[in-house]
């Protein structure tokens, strides 16, 4: 038997992965030492060792722009352009996770140091999830991304609500884990390998075993369509996001979507190039139910998490229609560049929105209702057009990155029509719930500024930093999107 | 179309298999319901306040800490029958994962779950 050598492994690829994990092994035994009234020292060496991982990424970001890709422990991952930009992406959402706590727990009296802790561990998932190569990497990575964040959307233990959305994710979390599992166990039997390579291969050589490879790609759409919101998979999302605390909402509304697509992404295009037209289809029929269902129960919505929730499962809608039109192999690059720089655009507003959110929120975890933005447009004249320009973003409106976004996947799916005529129609109803969005994002605006209210809010440093920052790059993806958009297209996996 | 069949039949079959007895103690079996049979089933006495209490489980921590050294076992029972042709690279993995399951002991241990309250 052959056993691996060093040089397989090829640590000096995952080196981000392993600084965040080697830091969040030693955090979690460093943050016993530290007494209970000194819990920000853990949020604080958490900053350090994402930001050690960030500067790693910079370096291996023109590494990779060089090389293409490198495949590490013995295949199991490949990291490329691909996965890079995306954990860009996981580590300044992981960044900003933190940032947003550092207040928000002591305020709500619910401060610990593992919070930091199982942030790092859950970023590791996404990061895995991202250059996965194989399946076995994509269940191991969606375990580590998921548990993490049963614990956390728990955290707020003393509420009942934020017990119910813990034990809600958890049980409809491992349902789905199962379906992903089944599926996985289907491909192998169909093709007799679990490496997404070798699948394709298989897939393509030997069409007797096909029906059952096939149903084991649908099974795993269904455990990773769980993960992004995606209709019908996404009874879990309002009751989680709202129970949860806001900055473990705000960051898995960002984070795990994100990761939940990296791996839709590696699965479909890398493993099932020869069945692209069933995945195609099936994906664009549940891209439209999403975009129909996520913005028509938004309009209802009076709790400002539970709307962006609703919201969340739209644009994972929007997100699954670029993700359609990778089934054209001519089209898939530019498909996935828009995938990629939609979930950038939609990471830097949401992240923006919550954070609104958490100033808005009051110390017992009331004050999440939309009617308590009343009067911010006048106390909080700053904050307030920072909240418009997210809103505005979201809806798709100009000088936001979220035009952008939605015109690049709009772009895509049109460009894939010709192979897929269920396309068009596909895009004719994101183009008319887009207008129907407006509704909802819109009345946010109008409550801040046409109506009389407290208009209470608090805004300390760490909050007011994460605002500016999402707020400036929302404009800077909206004005010049051309840079980041040809990163995201290189980013392209080969 | 033929591995389709196979699908289907099995498909058709777990449908089968639990409704067969569901719909066959419906036909079969004689009907006289009394108060008593329409209760809820619930084994041992009956339930007395709400069902929403705390309670402690202390064994649960213990099962936790003990399923987490159980694998260990597992693990490294391949790992020490092999370990004379594992190469520097195998050893080292298979240290970094004991030493990561000891901190996950220390970790429990600092937490008080070894205590018994």
């Amino acid at each position: 038997m052959q056993l691996p050598i060093l040089e397989s492994i090829n640590l000096m690829a995952v080196l981000p992965v392993l600084i965040i994990a080697g830091w969040a092994c030693v955090l979690l035994v460093f943050d016993l030492l530290i007494p209970r009234s000194r819990k920000h020292w853990t949020a604080w060496l958490a900053l350090v060792g994402l930001l050690g991982a960030a500067v790693a990424l910079f370096f291996q970001i023109g590494h990779f722009a060089r090389l293409g890709s490198e495949a590490a422990f013995d295949g199991m991952v490949t990291v490329d352009g691909f996965s890079i930009f995306l954990q860009v992406v996981f580590v300044l959402t992981a960044i900003v996770g933190v940032l947003l706590a550092l207040d928000y727990l002591p305020r709500h009296g619910i401060e610990r140091g593992e919070y930091y802790v199982l942030l790092l561990f859950t970023t590791i998932g996404m990061m895995i999830m991202s250059m996965a190569a194989d399946l076995i990497v994509v269940f191991v990575a969606l375990e580590l991304l998921s548990i993490p964040l049963y614990i956390l959307s728990g955290f707020a233990g003393m509420r009942e609500t934020s017990e119910e959305a813990a034990l809600k994710y958890f049980l409809l979390g491992a349902f789905a884990s199962s379906f992903l599992v089944y599926g996985i166990a289907l491909t192998y039997g169909g093709t007799g390998t679990t490496r997404l390579t070798g699948i394709a291969q298989a897939v393509t050589s030997d069409a007797l075993n096909l029906p059952l490879t096939t149903v084991g790609m649908g099974l795993l759409l269904v455990g990773l369509g769980f993960k992004v919101a995606a209709v019908p998979f996404h009874m879990w999302t309002p009751d989680v996001y709202q129970g949860a605390p806001t900055p473990v909402t705000a960051f898995m509304s960002v984070g795990a979507k994100a990761g939940g697509f990296a791996a839709l992404i590696r699965v479909l295009v890398t493993a099932f190039p020869a069945i692209a037209s069933e995945w195609g289809t099936l994906i664009a029929v549940i891209a439209g139910l999403t975009m129909l269902l996520g913005n028509i129960v938004a309009i209802s919505q009076s709790n400002i998490k539970r709307m962006l929730a609703y919201s969340s499962i739209a644009h994972a809608g929007y997100i699954l229609l670029a993700v359609a039109a990778a089934q054209r192999s001519e089209n898939a690059s530019f498909a996935i560049g828009a995938v990629v720089f939609y979930l950038l655009a939609y990471a830097l507003t949401n992240l923006g929105a919550f954070t609104v959110a958490i100033a808005v929120e009051r110390d017992d975890g009331t004050g999440t209702e939309i009617d308590d933005f009343a009067g911010l447009g006048k106390t909080r004249p700053w904050m307030a057009l920072a909240m418009a320009l997210f809103m505005l973003s979201l809806t798709g409106m100009p000088i936001s990155g979220g035009l952008v976004g939605k015109v690049f996947v709009f772009q895509a799916a049109l460009q894939a029509v010709p192979g897929d005529p269920l396309l068009l129609a596909v895009v004719i109803i994101g183009v008319l719930t887009s207008v129907v969005s407006a509704f909802y994002y819109l009345k946010v605006i109008m409550v801040m500024y046409m109506r009389e209210g407290e208009g209470k809010a608090v805004l300390p440093l760490a909050l007011k930093t994460v605002l500016a920052a999402t707020a400036f790059g929302t404009l800077v993806l909206g004005i010049i999107p051309g840079p980041v958009f040809q990163m995201a297209q290189r980013a392209m996996l080969k | 179309m033929g591995e389709w069949t196979f699908i289907a039949l099995l498909f058709i079959i777990s449908l089968i298999l639990p409704a067969v007895p569901i719909i066959a103690g419906r036909l079969l079996g004689p009907r006289k319901p009394n108060p008593l049979k329409n209760s809820t089933y619930e084994c041992g006495v009956e339930t007395v306040g709400d069902t929403w209490v705390q309670f402690k489980v202390q064994y649960y921590i213990f099962a936790l800490v003990f399923l987490i050294f159980d694998i260990e076992v597992v693990f490294l029972y391949p790992w020490a029958v092999a370990y004379h042709q594992l190469p520097l690279f195998g050893v080292v993995a298979g240290i970094v994962f004991i030493v990561t399951l000891a901190e996950a002991l220390i970790y429990a241990w600092r937490k008080g779950a070894l205590e018994w309250v």
